[in-house]
């Protein structure tokens, strides 16, 4: 094979490795799934075969060798290695075709939306408690007896969250209630995980329907205690709320 | 004598007999595929009708094809007279013929294309009022004064564009030329109206603002000026542009891939360049409009903002990263095939700061395509917590989404501006410091926007949205009015090393613009759904109720195979179209030819790549020709 081609191969299998064994063990990082590992290799073939074939002469000099091998005109040891390719290739059309067509146990990818539309009821609200520090002070007293067990300190890590799947949400993280109002919370903590559209899979969450144990008003201070507690701002169109 | 019982018999016989005959009509009626007249829902004997099917296909389906089908051609009709106007001006000020030629050889499609999109407006409104009477009936209630402005439009475009494209020629030089672009420009103008006097409907449906008392007009007016109503009108003025350039590409492109002579491959060439550049211009703006479109919806409707950018239409987004991230890439793809093919030599000069382009790029696109939820199997999930990544999430939100994009923007800016320079010595003797001026530019730029894309993770989202994202864009067009002049200003005194020569491009460089063409309907196709989806069960949003069978939202799927058969028949009717409006010069051309030359545009427009242009591109015998 060409030299030229060393490169490339280089280039993918080290990131394919970055990804499966590098990414994973970085501080607050787990495995990634395999759909977004092909992804990125995806991305990373395309950019080799856009930057090869710029020029005719780099277009020659990659493509070159694969043709040469796939033909047989290179010759000597890489003839027996082609019909070796030649033999494997059909075989792996074929394992792959098994892989995908046999009855499995295994449960189907999980596409979950983790923040599905709420119901329109719930768009025009906002919240009616003023935000004094006794209403604060008083939603995060509920929070830490009603919330708190699973979603711990704000952060997802309650006592009790290690029995669920998924895990509670980190309210902590920016790409949760800071990307919602408080509206959308007012919802999910009033339904619950039974008051989810289909494509969040409500089978999929143990989060209580609230609105029987808590008042309406009860839940907008848990809200706002929320908010507090995890140092965050419910998404807003009003710059003085 | 017959008794009664017979009579009866016979009289049961005729019944059942003409039964049959009626039922043998209505199955026939059925099967060439007349709409079903029974009503839908309604059981009431007397209650108007709310809604009529068809057969097979479903009355949803057609609409859904034809709607699309009239909305491409809608853009192409009014995409290509901006397209030709602008080539015109270039051509007149430049006294460049070349620009001049292009102009009319597009406006020459417009006949015909204006007619084919009239009649899919037709279609589409005969099946509309077919289909949906009930709330067609609403729509014309609201929108009666707005029909009559739109028919007078239509008459006041359709002259225009006789004058213009007749006059063509007899309107060529001197004052007629400055009266001839006027015309153009008048043509435009018109035709933005046209697009957003129907804008107003369906933006109207997604974002309704009712009023009970005033004026049919008042009513009307104040339906029209609806939240959402600009921003889609400044999008769709965008997306125009950019889809008259990637069409002109595309048509160059297949033009140039079955050329024959070399001053066809010269002329094609060069469309594909003005084409791609067009295109380019109008897509590097267009995710800010798209951006402002995305605020306003979720503004206006907090359920409609989350099930477009975090519900059910979330995937819809990613796809729509995919096609955005083929298009940049394919976009400057071609930009660099266009150093290293027409500027001789310059391939080893070039070839770094390309790499460095394209991994930025690629880096860029990894971003704009993670999913916030991501797809995993159940193991995976439990391995990661959740659906939603501990890391990499961070990438499935705004603020990244933004960043990357303005980033992309700024190195496909980039990748002109090199095109530009290339094959270029500057002489001035500021030369060194307005480099370095341009450099540090382009550098604190870049940093900034990063530096507001992770800020814009620790501050409340209306101060992101509000400021952070806002600025990245400003800052973004800060370099193009900063870098742009400086540029033109340099390569007025620079010296010319290496000229620019036509014709050599291989076969993948028409390929590419193909590509292009198609990503840009893809879009259009999938926005199209996304939009109208995004009213999920309503036919005006949160005012009247879909209550027919098709009250659903079609799986992603599902959508995915119309949109791919709506760009499918969208590019059969423009091959139509050029093929229909290029008969002539082929004619022409082979009476020509007869008399011993041939004219570019002459040879029919086959796809399918010439074997010799990869040969012709590398031995670059032949004309050599200055930009």
């Amino acid at each position: 094979m060409g030299g030229v081609l060393v490169r490339p191969i280089i280039l993918t299998v080290f990131i394919y490795l970055f990804l499966k064994f590098i990414v994973p063990n970085l501080p607050h990082s787990a495995p990634l799934p395999s759909s977004l590992i092909f992804l990125y290799l995806m991305l990373t073939t395309a950019g080799i075969v856009i930057f090869a074939t710029l020029s005719g002469a780099s277009k020659d000099a990659f493509f070159g060798p694969i043709f040469r091998f796939l033909t047989g005109e290179s010759g000597g040891a890489l003839s027996s290695a082609r019909y070796l390719v030649l033999a494997l290739f059909p075989l792996l059309v074929g394992w792959q075709t098994y892989g995908s067509t046999a009855s499995s146990d295994a449960p189907p990818g999980e596409n979950r939306t983790i923040h599905p539309a709420p119901p329109g009821e719930y768009t025009g609200l906002s919240n009616p408690v003023p935000k004094t520090l006794d209403n604060i002070n008083y939603g995060k007293g509920l929070y830490a007896s009603r919330c708190s067990p699973c979603h711990g300190n704000f952060d997802g890590k309650g006592f009790a969250a290690a029995g669920f799947t998924p895990p509670p949400a980190n309210f902590k993280d920016p790409t949760t209630i800071a990307m919602l109002q408080e509206s959308y919370l007012f919802w999910r903590i009033k339904k619950g995980g039974v008051g989810l559209p289909v494509e969040g899979m409500p089978w999929k969450t143990a989060m209580p329907r609230w609105e029987l144990e808590m008042s309406d008003e009860d839940i907008w201070k848990v809200i706002m205690g929320e908010y507090d507690g995890a140092g965050q701002k419910p998404r807003t169109w009003d710059e003085s709320e | 004598m017959m008794n009664q019982g017979q009579i009866v018999t016979n009289h049961g016989r005729q019944i059942a007999g003409r039964v049959a005959l009626l039922a043998g009509c209505a199955a026939l009626l059925a099967w060439v595929g007349l709409p079903d007249v029974a009503l839908a829902q309604e059981a009431a004997p007397q209650a108007p009708t709310a809604y009529r099917d068809i057969p097979y296909i479903g009355s949803r389906n057609l609409v859904w094809i034809i709607a699309q089908l009239h909305l491409l051609l809608a853009g192409f009709v009014l995409g290509v007279p901006i397209f030709a106007w602008l080539c015109e001006i270039v051509g007149w000020k430049s006294g460049d013929k070349r620009y001049d030629k292009l102009a009319k050889e597009f406006t020459k499609l417009l006949t015909s294309s204006y007619a084919t999109t009239a009649l899919f407006g037709g279609i589409l409104l005969f099946l509309l009022i077919g289909f949906y009477p009930k709330l067609m009936a609403y729509l014309t209630d609201i929108f009666f004064p707005s029909f009559l402005v739109y028919c007078g439009l239509f008459l006041v475009e359709t002259a225009t564009l006789y004058l213009y494209w007749y006059g063509w020629d007899a309107m060529a030089e001197g004052s007629g030329k400055k009266f001839h672009i006027f015309l153009g420009f008048l043509l435009n103008v018109f035709a933005f109206f046209i697009m957003i006097v129907p804008n107003s409907w369906a933006t109207f449906q997604s974002s309704p603002v009712v009023i009970s008392e005033g004026s049919d007009f008042a009513r009307a007016w104040a339906a029209t000026w609806n939240p959402t109503w600009w921003p889609v009108n400044i999008h769709r003025l965008i997306a125009n542009v950019v889809l008259g350039g990637y069409i002109c590409g595309a048509y160059a492109g297949i033009r140039y891939l079955s050329a024959k002579s070399q001053e066809e491959r010269y002329h094609y060439d060069w469309m594909g360049y003005v084409g791609n550049f067009i295109g380019v211009f109008g897509l590097l703006p267009l995710p800010f409009a798209g951006y402002w479109l995305m605020r306003e919806i979720y503004q206006y409707n907090q359920q409609m903002g989350i099930t477009l950018m975090g519900g059910f239409l979330s995937w819809l987004f990613i796809l729509q990263a995919m096609l955005i991230g083929v298009l940049f890439l394919g976009s400057n793809y071609y930009f660099w095939l266009g150093i290293t093919h027409r500027i001789p030599g310059s391939e080893t000069q070039y070839r770094k700061p390309i790499m460095a382009m394209l991994i930025i790029l690629l880096l860029c696109l990894a971003v704009w395509m993670t999913p916030h939820s991501l797809v995993a199997s159940l193991a995976e999930a439990q391995q990661m917590g959740g659906t939603h990544h501990p890391l990499l999430g961070v990438f499935g939100v705004m603020s990244a989404k933004m960043t990357v994009s303005n980033l992309m923007v700024l190195v496909t800016f980039m990748s002109f501006i090199m095109y530009w320079r290339a094959g270029k010595q500057d002489t001035a003797g500021w030369a060194k410091v307005a480099k370095a001026v341009m450099g540090a530019v382009l550098a604190l730029a870049g940093i900034a926007v990063i530096v507001l894309g992770v800020w814009g993770y620790f501050v409340p989202a209306i101060i992101r949205i509000n400021y952070f994202s806002t600025s990245q864009v400003g800052i973004v067009i800060f370099v193009m009015l900063t870098i742009t002049p400086l540029t033109a200003l340099l390569l007025k005194s620079a010296k010319t090393t290496t000229e620019m020569v036509w014709g050599k491009m291989p076969p993948r460089a028409g390929y590419a613009l193909v590509l292009n063409a198609v990503m840009v309907i893809l879009l259009m196709t999938l926005m199209g759904y996304a939009r109208s989806s995004s009213r999920v069960h309503w036919h005006v949003y949160g005012v009247m109720r879909d209550s027919s069978q098709y009250a659903f939202s079609p799986a992603l799927g599902y959508a995915a195979a119309l949109m791919a058969l709506n760009t499918f028949l969208f590019c059969m009717l423009v091959a139509f179209i050029f093929w229909v409006a290029t008969m002539g010069d082929k004619a022409k051309a082979a009476a020509a030819g007869a008399k011993g030359h041939a004219e570019p545009g002459g040879i029919p427009a086959m796809a399918g790549g010439s074997p010799a242009l990869d040969e012709t591109a590398r031995d670059a015998s032949v004309g050599h020709r200055p930009i």
